[in-house]
Order: C-alpha cells, then sequence, then structure tokens
C-alpha cells in the first residue's frame, strides 16, 4: 500500500466525517432521522463546484477561489434546510424521516435533468482543490464547533428535545427552534463536505448522492453511538476504511461490511461509544455516574437489610 | 388578595366529548389550590389546556390578568407557569444534574455564536446556571445524587427531581400533576411538608391535582372538585368533605347501592 492509497482514504473518510459530525448533531443529539443528507451534500458539491469551475471548460462555472466555493456550499444547504425544515418539522417521528427521503431523492432527480451541470452524465472537470490538510484543519473545527455547542445551554436543550419532547416544552424549550437549529447545522455541514467532495473526486454526478450515500452517513452515526462526538469520528474513520481493507476479500466485502455493523449493533445496542466521549471529562463522567449508581445500590440494599431486622 | 390565575368558563371539546364543561376558578396568589375528582373528570385535560399543550374550545386562561390563550407551551412557561406530569416525563438518560441544568437555560441569554466560541458571556453565565442547579438540588436534598441517571432513581426522588426541573425556571404558578401517585403514606406526608415550603419558600401559588385524599385536605387551603368535565363543588377542605355532591360522586348513592 503506498502512501498516496492511504492518504485517498484518509481524505474520503475526512469529508465523510464533516457530514457525520453534522448528522450526529441532528440524529444523536437532537433525535431526528435522516436519510436525506446526502441531499444536502449534492447541493453543497453542486453549488460549490458552480463557484471554482473555470469558465472556460463549463459555461456556467465562475471560476472563483476554493474558499468562496465552501463558504457558498455550506451556505446554500443550509438555506435549502431552513425552507425543508419549515414544512417537515412539525412532522412526528418517522414521518419526518420520510419526507427527509423524498427531498434527498428529489435532489438527485433534480439534477439528474439540469443540463448546464451535465445532468446524469455527470460534471467533469471540477479542479482538484481538497488536501488532506485542509480536509483535517475543516474536521478539526467541525469538532470543536460541534463540541461547543453541545456543551452549551442550546445543545442541552437539543438533548432535551431527543429525551423528552413535551417536557422540553414544558421546561420553556422552544422545540421546533432547536429543531430548525440542529437541522441547519447539520445541512451546512453537510454542504461543506459535499464541495470537499466534488473537488477531490474532481468529476460529480447526482448517482454520487443517493439514498445509499444518506443511509451511509445515519448507519456511521448510529454505529459510532447516539449522542457521542468521538463516536462519530471513530465510526467515520472505521467504516470508510473498512471496506477499502476488505478489498482483498472482492464481492465478499459488502457482506463483511453488514455483518460487522450489525456485530456491533448486537454486541454494543448504544453503538460503538454509546453517549460516551473519550475525552478527559468524558471518562471522569462516566465513572461519576456509575459510582453514583453502585451507591444508590448499595444504600437501597442497606435500606433493605435494616427493614428486615426491624421487622 | 390578587388571583395569580383565573380559568374562566374553561370548556374543551374532543369530537362530540366534553371533557371539560364550562369550568371556571382561580388560584389566589401565593395559594395552594386542590384539583379533585374521580378519574376521567377531566382535571389532567384542564392542566394541558393552561399550558397550551392542548388548544381550548371555549373560556378564557388569564394568567397576571394577561390571557394566555393561544400562545405555545414554551412562551408559557417563559411567562411563569410550569408543571410536573402524572406519569413521570424526565430527561431519562440524563444525570439528575443534568436534568436540572437543562430546565435553568432561561436564567441565561448568551446566543449560539457565543457558544460556539466560548465568549467571555457563555462562561459566565454557564457558571452561574451551575451555581444555580447546585443550590437548587441542595435545597431540595438531591445534591447526593446528582451524578445518578435520572431512570435510576428511586421512584419517590423521580418525582421530587420533576419538581426541582419545574424549579428551575423560577415559576411563579406551580402545577403539580397528583405528585403522590404510587407513593406510600409516609412519603406522601413528607411531600405534603415539601409542597408547603417549596410555596414559602419560592414564593409561588401551587394548584395541585391528587387523589390522596390527606394530603389534599392537610396542604390545600381551597378544593375544587371537578366531576365528568364540570365542577361540582368548590371550597375550604371541609365544605368540600360534606358536600353531598361531592359524596355522591365518589361513593354512588344510596338509590344506586
Amino acid at each position: 500500500m503506498d502512501w498516496s492509497y492511504i492518504q485517498g482514504i484518509l481524505m474520503l473518510a475526512g469529508i465523510n466525517l464533516i457530514a457525520v459530525l453534522g448528522l450526529s448533531l441532528l440524529t444523536g443529539f437532537t433525535g431526528l432521522f435522516s436519510f436525506g443528507h446526502a441531499g444536502f451534500m449534492a447541493i453543497g458539491a453542486y453549488i460549490g463546484a458552480l463557484m471554482t469551475v473555470s469558465p472556460t471548460t463549463t459555461p456556467a462555472g465562475l471560476g472563483l477561489p476554493f474558499a468562496v466555493g465552501v463558504i457558498a456550499g455550506g451556505a446554500a444547504a443550509g438555506i435549502v434546510s431552513y425552507f425543508i425544515g419549515r414544512i417537515t418539522l412539525n412532522l412526528k417521528g418517522d414521518y419526518f424521516c420520510i419526507a427527509t427521503l423524498g427531498f434527498g431523492e428529489a435532489i438527485r432527480l433534480l439534477l439528474n435533468n439540469v443540463q448546464i451541470f451535465g445532468g446524469s452524465r455527470g460534471w467533469p472537470g471540477v479542479p482538484y482543490k481538497s488536501t488532506l490538510p485542509a480536509i483535517v484543519i475543516v474536521d478539526m473545527l467541525a469538532v470543536i464547533f460541534l463540541a461547543n455547542l453541545v456543551r452549551s445551554r442550546h445543545g442541552r436543550n437539543m438533548i432535551a428535545v431527543r429525551e423528552e419532547e413535551l417536557a422540553a416544552q414544558i421546561s420553556g424549550i422552544n422545540v421546533f427552534r432547536y429543531k430548525m437549529i440542529a437541522l441547519i447545522v447539520s445541512a451546512v455541514y453537510a454542504g461543506v463536505a459535499g464541495v470537499f467532495f466534488a473537488h477531490y473526486m474532481t468529476f460529480i454526478q447526482p448517482k454520487m448522492f443517493s439514498m445509499t450515500k444518506s443511509t451511509e452517513l445515519t448507519i456511521i452515526v448510529i454505529f459510532g453511538g447516539l449522542g457521542s462526538i468521538s463516536g462519530s469520528v471513530l465510526g467515520a474513520l472505521i467504516l470508510t476504511a473498512l471496506p477499502e481493507v476488505l478489498r482483498a476479500f472482492e464481492i465478499w466485502r459488502l457482506v463483511f461490511y453488514g455483518a460487522a455493523v450489525i456485530l456491533i449493533m448486537i454486541s454494543r445496542p448504544k453503538g460503538l461509544m454509546g453517549g460516551m466521549e473519550l475525552t478527559p471529562a468524558g471518562i471522569r463522567k462516566v465513572r461519576m455516574e456509575r459510582r453514583a449508581r453502585l451507591d444508590a445500590q448499595k444504600e437501597m440494599r442497606n435500606g433493605q437489610e435494616g427493614e428486615g431486622r426491624n421487622g | 388578595m390578587a388571583d395569580i390565575l383565573e380559568i374562566l368558563r374553561l370548556t374543551k371539546r374532543f369530537g362530540g366529548l366534553a371533557a371539560v364543561n364550562d369550568v371556571s376558578f382561580s388560584v389566589p396568589e401565593g395559594g395552594i389550590v386542590g384539583l379533585i375528582g374521580p378519574n376521567g373528570a377531566g382535571k389532567t385535560t384542564i392542566f394541558n389546556l393552561i399550558t397550551g399543550v392542548y388548544s381550548l374550545t371555549e373560556g378564557e386562561v388569564k394568567f397576571k390578568d394577561r390571557s394566555i390563550v393561544g400562545l405555545p407551551p414554551y412562551k408559557i412557561a417563559d411567562l411563569g407557569i410550569t408543571r410536573t406530569f402524572q406519569n413521570i416525563r424526565l430527561f431519562k438518560n440524563l444525570t439528575v444534574f443534568e436534568n436540572v441544568l437543562t430546565a435553568c437555560h432561561l436564567s441565561a441569554s448568551y446566543n449560539i455564536f457565543e457558544s460556539i466560541f466560548r465568549l467571555p458571556r457563555f462562561r459566565k453565565e454557564e457558571r452561574d446556571l451551575v451555581r444555580k442547579a447546585e443550590k437548587l438540588l441542595d435545597i431540595m436534598g438531591l445534591t447526593e445524587r446528582r451524578d445518578l441517571v435520572a431512570n435510576n432513581l428511586p421512584y419517590g426522588m423521580q418525582r421530587r427531581l420533576e419538581i426541582v426541573r419545574a424549579l428551575a425556571l423560577d415559576p411563579e404558578l406551580l402545577l403539580l400533576d397528583e405528585p403522590a401517585a404510587g407513593m406510600n403514606p409516609d412519603e406522601t406526608e413528607q411531600l405534603m411538608k415539601l409542597i408547603g415550603r417549596i410555596r414559602d419558600e419560592f414564593k409561588l401559588s401551587i394548584l395541585v391535582i391528587e387523589h390522596h385524599m390527606d394530603l389534599i385536605m392537610g396542604v390545600c387551603e381551597h378544593i375544587v372538585v371537578l366531576n365528568f368535565g364540570v365542577k361540582l363543588s368548590e371550597g375550604c377542605a371541609d365544605a368540600v368533605a360534606n358536600d353531598p355532591k361531592v359524596i355522591e360522586a365518589y361513593l354512588g348513592t344510596t338509590a344506586e347501592a
């Protein structure tokens, strides 16, 4: 295995990670499942490419710097998500999930028919701009922003929405608003991931952003553990690299991929990390919770013995 | 004493069924009012109407002389009305401390960008929130359990935590929906004392639904009796207990027996 191959896998994992972190906020922390985030990636990819493609290769291209593409792609996905959220976020449970699925497919089918972007044949000539250092920096920023958000009152309100929606409302939490914030942040993350993806592949095609891609993102979040940022990071690295590591098994590799996911779900139903964080504070929290549980159990046992003696 | 909550000719129909029919009563400022009635009398429906979970069909709900009809639940909570639930609704997978800390959120005002970049206002207000949550746990005697996941708390303490979470919003009116459900007489008596103490310490008014008559008679200064969505009787504990209509609703008439 040469370095450029490994680098390629790392870049793909890093790009996936951006989208997964966003989805982690929506699914893991706010409790809304989405099967349409590839749609937001597609919006990011196409708007990003529109900004950076040189006008000589495609008449629609603007030939602007890559950074402009990243910002425009993320912003476009965010704006679209706002309108999607306005109409779908009042839907309960599974219905929201189905609406996102429809949205993802709709975006793909729309792009299939936009001829200036090459339609279903795809759009070649996107400049190669995604570098490993750039991806790593964006990943780090994405993790820091997300971690800070989650550990603020706004993040706690989102978690409250996931835990018990009615109680959250009664506690003065504007449930709709926090669902919307989570959706927009996740869409911006997915959009940015889409921009990096387009500028890594140098060729984009609507087919790349099918439901399979959306499902892959959701599987990574669940595999890593709902409500855990470190879980999402580990999940993105492991599940992006796994198909490559299994390449030796040729046609069997997807079977192994599926088996690996099922195995984790059986052995760790809450996912790899299951709400825990691999940070000093996260580990301290797990230990404190365990001690509190043991103390409570001990106290209850003592109480029962006491009652037994008295009675 | 002025009334903090006024309910006027409140009606809620689900299709043809009037779950609450033309009910009026009020809660005086600083008072403890009990709401009793057989199962299905419409007590919890009234709570849902006050807190905006259901929209009412007819009538008026006034909080501090201001109509709150049509406001979404989170705004009503923001105005100062909060409640507990008959079937406990805690943030189950969060610790005791996190439950209370989450509910303290209205005491802070930093925005999303300030939290993403950890700006000074975020850090200052966050420290204040932690202090407030710790103080509440201390007053209510839950400090020892602060790191326990709410789901692992004994039943009685879960009820207590729900009250603490409600208090974290600095409410002026607290609605308690069967706070003593599933408690033994000992725990019920403790709870009775707690309700009185909360009223005095936090300077709020309380409306409580309860089936334990000792609790209701012991702690409430005024009692409203409902049956089949209609107000049967109202008054102080003794007057209500001796009202023939109330006795009939609970025990049936001699002719039926």
